[in-house]
Parts: C-alpha cells; structure tokens; sequence
C-alpha cells in the first residue's frame, strides 16, 4: 500500500507537467531564463516597459512607489526618468491613452499588463516579443508567429530593426529548397539581435516581477518556515515515539 | 500480535526516571515550538491590519499653495483624511493672542502638540501661517471657525476663535484650548514645512 | 483556580465533554496513514474559515471592483499575499485530504452499519463543500471564475421545462453578473461555512456514537461483560463508553497518543502545504488557473475552460456524454452514487483485508479511474479522451455495479476476533 502511495506521489507531478506542455502554444516556446534577484535586468525592463510598452498598456494594480523600492530606484531618480506624465510617485501605474479610444483604434482594449506575465507565462511573452515579422496585409504592418493577426504594432521595431521571416537555401532530396530558418532583423535596429534576446528577457523579467511583487520575499519566508516546520517535526515524532512506546503492537 | 502490552500499566508506573525526564523534556520542546509557531502563524494576520500601501500613498505628504489666501482667510486641505487648516492670520488678530492667554488651559503649549518649530506664542514658524489639524482633542469632531464676534458669544472680548459644536470646546486663533471645556489639550500642529514662500509641505518636517 | 474550574463545570461541562470526545476517547490502537485526514480535514477548515475571515476585510464583492481588491490584497495589505494563498492552497489542500478521508472509508468499510449515516454526513459535507469551493472560485472575478460559472450554473438549464428560468433565477440576471457575484460572495462567506461546520459538527457526534472503524474493520466495543478484565484495555476510558461496553485490550485513549499521531502527520502535510504556498502557489495552473488572473470579460471565453482540478473528475462524465440532459444526470449519478455506497455494498466484512480479491482490484480500480477522469476533465479535448473518457465513466459507474453483485454472497476470509495489529 505505502508503495502505491509512493507511486501516486511520483505520478501526479509528472501530470501536472505534461498538463504544462499541452496547454502550451502551437509553435516552440523559447525558455525565459529570467531572474528575479537580477536589479539591474529588472530596472532595464522598467526603462523598457515605461518607455515603450506604458504609451498603451497599464499597470493598473502597481504603484510606481513599490516598483521603485522592490527594484532598488531611489524615488527621485525613479520620478525623474521613469515617471513621463507628471504623476505622484505614489500613483498606479497608469497609461494617459483613453482606454475606451484605443478600443475603437484595435479593436479591444490593450490588455492590462500587470499580470500579463502571469496569464501568458514568461516562455511564451520572451517568444512573442521576439517572433514579429513584417507582413504588409496587416493593420500593421506586421504579424506575429505566436500571436497570429495580432492587433498591436511592433512597438519595439526601433531597437530590434526590420524583423523578416528568414529563409535559408537547403539541399533537399538533390534540390535546393528555401527552408525557414527564424527571423531576422535588417540589423537597422538600436540593438544587435544578442543585446534585443536580453532586452526582452529584462522586460520578461520586470513583468514577471510585477505580476507577482511578493514571489523573494514569499521564497524567502517560505524557506524559514520550513526548516521551522522540519524542528519541529522532529520533535512531535520523538514525543510520540515516546508515548507508543508503551503499546506493543 | 497483540494490542496494549499487559504490562502497559506497570510500565506507565514504574518507568525508568531517565525516560519520564525524556518524556518531560520533549513535551516542554514540543509545546515550546508549537507556541512559537503559533505565534509566528499569527504575524501576518496581525500585520495584515496595519495601513495598506494604499492608506500610505493617501496619507502622504501634501503640497499646499499658499499664495491665494487673504488675510484673515482659512483654507482646509485633507492630510491622512483629516481636515488641516491653514490660516493666513492678520497682524491685528496676533496681536491679540497674548491678551487671552489668562483664560488658556496651556498658554505656552507644554503638552507636545506641536512640532518643536511651533512651540510659541503662535504656535507656528512663520507667524502669519497657522497649519492646525481641525480635530478637536476631546473626543473627534471638527470644530467651527467663528469670526467677526460670533466666537464672543462662547468667550467673552474674544471676536475669533474655533468652537467645537459636540461638546463646546473653545480654542483661540493659536489652536490653544480654554480653561473649563471638555477638550484637555491644545489642537494639533502637524509636523510641516515652508517649501517656499508659496508652497507648505503638510506631512513632515524640513 | 480548581475552584473556578469546578464552578464552571457545575454550569457548563467543558471537562465532561473534553473527556468524552478528545481526551478519553477509545481509539483503536491499529489506526494507520489512513486515519489522520479527517484530522487534517479539521485543520484546514479552520485554516480556511481564519483565512476567509481575513480576506473579507479587504474584498470588495462588486463586479467592478472584485478583481481589483483581490490584486489590493496581494500586493498592498502587508501579508495580504500570503492570507489570500494560505486560503487558495487551502481549497485545493481540502480536496485533497477529503478525498484521501472518503477513499479510506471505501477500503476499510467505514459505510458499513452502523456508520451509514456517518458516510451520508460526510457526504453531505462533501457537497457543501463542493457548493463552497465552486462559488469561492467565482469570488476573484478573473476569466475561469466568470466562465466557470458561466458553465456550471447553466448545467441547471438542463433541466426539464423550468431550467432556463433557473438560471436566470440563479445568476439574478441574463448573464453572471455582479448580482450573481454578490449572491455568491453571501453564500461563501456565510451561509455554506455554517452549514458546513454544522454538518461537521455531527459528523463527529455520529462517529463518536458508532465508534472509530479501523484497518481491520472489526469492533473494539464488545458487549457488556463479554470480556475478561485482563481483555480489557488499561487505559482510562471515559465512563460514557465503558458502561455501555466492554472495551477491549486495542485501543488507546485519543488524547494524547492519537492525538501525537495527528500531530506528526500533521507536521508533515503541513510542510508539503507550506512548499506549494511558498514556492509554487499556482501549481502549474491548477490551484490557480493561468486565465484566472486576467480579469472576467463576458465578451471572450479562454481558449480552453476547465473547472479546478478537484471538480474535473465530474466534469469529465459530464463531457462524457453526448446529450446535455443525461450529461448532467450522469454527473449527479456519480455522486449519489457515493451517498448510496452503505446500501449498494451488501456485503457484511469491512475491511478489505478480508474481502475477496475482486473486491481489492474493484476499489484499485477506481481509484485509477476516478484519477483518469479528473485527468481528462481538465486537459483540452481530443479525439481519442471522447472514447477514453466514455470507457471511464462506464467503469465509474461499473465500480458500483460490480460492488453490488459480487457482495450478496462474496466469499470473504475469516475475520480476527480481535485487532491484529
């Protein structure tokens, strides 16, 4: 019986898994290696979200205040570069497009983003900010191998450069096939392909921050509070040794 | 195969003394760390009672323009959801304080209701700017700013003064409560600063 | 203070009862693993009841103000985070050892008479706490709380003539709304809480008038003069129990030795609880479900919908079959079904130790189902989970079938005397 039990314990798990990988995306996810204890990626992702991402979308449920303090930005400086509109430093991080305009512009609201990384998974937003491409039929210009007709521009185009969907010659079956080999950029962007891959993964990184704030604090409480729990199991099986020592089974 | 030991008994009674001090000192451990834990459990229900972050960003600091007062005039601002007055008081009216001071419970404002930087006669750092939170110290409510003479009603040959309609207490133009009314202590100064000569910073000290 | 104490035992009977129900009580000494869910059951009721009571100081029950105050909770309440996931653990931590509790009672008879209607208690509780669960889910406003009960409440318009009048009654609009919200937040908060620590309440006084079963299905209470005074057990049990029986030489008394035993098991649930708090609240998507932290919009369903993992099972049967009205029958079958288990088992033996060996595979059997179809209720349908999850719910139901022929006239082994270990 115990082994039974052994085995249901091994087995949920590696469900719980597969069950990761099935409700995933049609095309492969990139792997977001993100740390949170990295300020310096979290800041950089906040310069990137404030200045690119904040023109549209939200953060509705984070102060400026506590993204400042968790990240290590003194205020001042904080209200000084990342603040464009002039907010308290205690406000909500909010964007100044009306929202109910940008509706009627794309069709539906831009997303808050405060939980974004939450909803999508850090895999998948690292993989779509990555994957546009340009495709003049659409609204903008541009499309998105993991969010197909997307209805949100390449916002972040200035750093990465013109992305296009890349075809390499290959010999197939004695024939040379033009086979899809990724996406690349013009190179007439800010950014070398290697400096945008970890642009996007600060920003994936910030996200994820803010979509859950507590998750340090959280590992590092939860830590304690397990050795903890260890004491003092050690100690109740003792006593309860104990106290059955005296019933003979 | 069997149950309780017969001898479960004896056991129980004549136990070595070794292993009832082992008994003793793994109940008090157990019990000792279990406490702890319980204790511990209850940090955050107990903290989750303070101040949100949101009840924090509402009691931040405040940035008063002054520039638009008249004499004489008193504007209200909200400070931690509490009434702040700012009075902008005339030369004639300072010059009144120290003829009330006989019938004040705390004439020189002993009683730390004010900052340090406000512990004179007008209760102020610049003379004419008089910042109070307009909570009276009895019990709460906020009380009335009677001038022209409607305050000689409730103090006789002084022609402006607060009154506080709950329970009648009386407070000169320096926030500085009267003798025999129920409020015990002076009104307060909120801790405040002069950013310029325009701008008071309500909320903490220069 | 002995005088105090005797003065409030003359007016109330706090020692009478303690002893009578936590200190000596006779438990049977051979209670195993098995034996420390309802304990741990207890546990995480008051874990959720404390934790609910908290939350509700900072919840706003408003469609337009729901999502936002759960988000207050997690990021500007100090400690509000770890409140809101000690109670989102808690719900999942429930099912599980509810159902570890109801599997235990399975294997070891524990339905049997006399224990029917301790079972049907227990049922009872099950429900209402499947009531409790589903609406709390609804309470954070997100995509899976708006489309979950989008799908559960119009389960009910299934039924005949008056269904879709119901739904409407139910959610108090033409859609889930605030108003449904509203409703649901009184019924979690309040009204379900009650009737479960009620129904728990007599759960234990049932038990506590029947007697604890055990892994050997066998009675520790023999019939008054019986047993022979070295048969008896040494230890000091209440007069409550010891007038009315012979208890025998198996038993120990609850406090403290079953209670150390809970203690133990209890220390260690509770580190497997702190981890997933800690360090994986989400579980990978099915504590918390990845949709369920945007926020409800009636206007786009999520891509795939599954209720939590603990309702998936039933959802399964419910997708299992092709007809709307006889879907949702089959999935309130399944859990009467459950509440029939005393009547359908005839058989006389409890234990499954002394059961025959079809009986052992049976219930084997559909403890590997059951987890089939909680697998295939929450995972996006396929072509082949159609037929998979139709096989299941047959064998599902077959469990009970099979339970109520084979146990007329099962061959059994013989049965100890006395408790054999």
């Amino acid at each position: 019986m115990k082994k039974l039990l052994l085995a249901i314990a091994l087995l949920v798990p590696s469900l719980l898994s597969n069950v990761a990988l099935a409700a995933g995306s049609s095309v492969p996810l990139d792997k977001a290696d993100y740390d949170l204890t990295d300020k310096a990626s979290l800041q950089n992702g906040a310069r990137i979200f404030m200045n690119y991402c904040l023109g549209c979308h939200q953060q509705q449920y984070q102060r400026y205040s506590r993204t400042f303090e968790d990240l290590g930005i003194p205020a001042d400086l904080g209200q000084e570069y990342l603040q464009f509109t002039g907010e308290k430093v205690t406000d909500y991080i909010t964007t100044p497009m009306p929202q109910d305009a940008a509706a009627t512009w794309f069709g539906a609201p831009p997303p808050d983003l405060t939980l974004v990384a939450r909803v999508r998974g850090a895999d998948w937003l690292y993989t779509y900010l990555r994957t546009f491409y340009v495709d003049d039929s659409k609204t903008f210009g541009v499309n998105n191998l993991v969010f197909p007709n997307v209805g949100m521009p390449h916002v972040l185009q200035e750093l990465q450069g013109t992305p296009r969907i890349a075809y390499e010659d290959a010999l197939i079956d004695g024939e040379m096939v033009p086979q899809y080999v990724g996406i690349k950029s013009d190179g007439n962007g800010e950014l070398s392909p290697d400096e945008y891959d970890k642009a996007i993964l600060d920003l994936v990184n910030y996200l994820e921050y803010t979509g859950e704030p507590s998750r340090l604090s959280s590992e590092k409480i939860g830590k304690g509070v397990l050795v903890f729990i260890l004491i003092f199991f050690v100690f109740a099986y003792l006593l309860k040794k104990d106290y059955w020592r005296d019933v003979k089974k | 195969m069997s149950n309780v030991s017969n001898d479960a008994n004896e056991s129980a009674t004549n136990e070595q003394p070794q292993s009832t001090n082992r008994r003793k000192f793994l109940t008090v451990a157990t019990s000792v760390i279990g406490g702890i834990g319980a204790a511990g459990a209850a940090v955050p229900f107990v903290a989750s009672w303070n101040p949100s972050a949101k009840a924090k960003a509402a009691g931040a600091d405040v940035e008063v323009d002054i520039s638009g007062i008249a004499p004489g005039q008193l504007i209200r601002v909200m400070w931690r959801s509490k009434p702040v007055w700012i009075v902008r008081r005339t030369p004639e009216l300072l010059a009144s304080l120290e003829g009330v001071e006989g019938d004040l419970r705390d004439p020189n404002s002993e009683n730390e209701q004010q900052p340090a930087y406000a512990k004179n006669r007008y209760r102020s750092i610049k003379e004419e700017y008089l910042v109070l939170v307009g909570i009276c110290t009895h019990l709460g409510c906020s009380p009335q700013h009677l001038t022209d003479g409607a305050f000689s009603e409730y103090a006789e040959g002084v022609p402006e003064g607060f009154f506080c309609p709950c329970h009648g207490s009386k407070f000169d133009m320096a926030g500085r409560v009267f003798k025999a009314v129920p409020a015990p202590l002076n009104l307060v100064v909120p801790p405040h600063q002069f950013l310029s000569d325009t701008t008071v910073l309500i909320g903490s000290d220069a | 203070m002995n005088g105090l104490l005797n003065w409030i035992e003359q007016r109330i009977p706090m020692m009478r009862v303690a002893n009578m129900h936590a200190i000596q009580y006779p438990a049977p000494v051979n209670m195993n693993f098995w034996y420390v869910f309802g304990f741990l059951a207890t546990i995480v009721l008051v874990n959720q009841i404390v934790t609910g009571i908290w939350l509700t100081m900072n919840f706003e029950p408003s469609a337009e103000r729901a999502f936002a105050s759960v988000e207050y909770i997690m990021r500007e309440v100090d400690y509000g985070w770890l409140i809101r996931y000690m109670h989102s653990t808690g719900a999942s931590a429930f099912f599980i050892v509810v159902y570890m509790h109801m599997f235990r009672g399975m294997i070891y008879g524990s339905y049997q008479k006399p224990r029917e209607l301790l079972w049907v208690f227990g049922m009872l509780i099950y429900l209402a706490l499947m009531a409790e669960a589903f609406m709390g889910y609804v309470l954070p406003w997100g995509q899976m709380s708006y489309w979950g009960a989008q799908v559960i409440v119009s389960l009910f318009s299934a039924i005949p003539v008056i269904g879709p009048d119901l739904v409407i009654w139910i959610q108090g609009d033409y859609v889930i709304s605030g108003a449904t919200l509203n409703r649901f937040f009184a019924l979690h908060v309040i009204a379900l809480p009650l009737v479960i620590v009620i129904l728990v309440f007599l759960h234990i006084i049932a038990l506590h008038e029947v007697g604890s079963n055990n892994p050997d299905g066998i009675a520790i209470k023999h019939k008054k003069g019986s047993l022979a005074e070295e048969d008896k057990t040494p230890y000091e049990i209440h007069e409550y129990y010891t007038s009315k029986y012979d208890i025998a030489n198996d038993v120990v008394p609850f406090f403290p030795h079953i209670v150390l035993k809970d203690l133990v098991a209890f220390s260690i649930f509770l580190a497997g609880f702190a981890y997933v708090l800690f360090f994986a609240p989400e579980m990978g998507g099915k504590f918390l479900e990845h949709p369920n932290f945007e926020i409800a919009n009636p206007l786009k369903t999520p891509e795939h919908i599954f209720p939590v993992w603990y309702f998936t099972p039933f959802y399964a049967i419910l997708k299992a079959v092709p007809d709307k009205l006889f879907g949702v029958l089959a999935m309130f079958g399944a859990i009467a079904a459950l509440f029939a288990m005393p009547w359908l088992d005839r058989g006389t033996v409890r234990s499954w130790r002394y059961r025959c060996g079809l009986h052992k595979w049976n219930l084997i059997v559909f403890a590997i189902v059951f987890i089939f179809l909680g697998y295939l209720g929450g995972t996006p349908q396929e072509n082949w989970k159609i037929i998979a999850s139709q096989i299941a719910t047959v064998m599902y139901f077959g469990f009970f079938g099979l339970l109520w022929i084979y146990s007329k006239n099962e061959k059994t082994k013989p049965v100890p005397e006395r408790i054999t270990k």
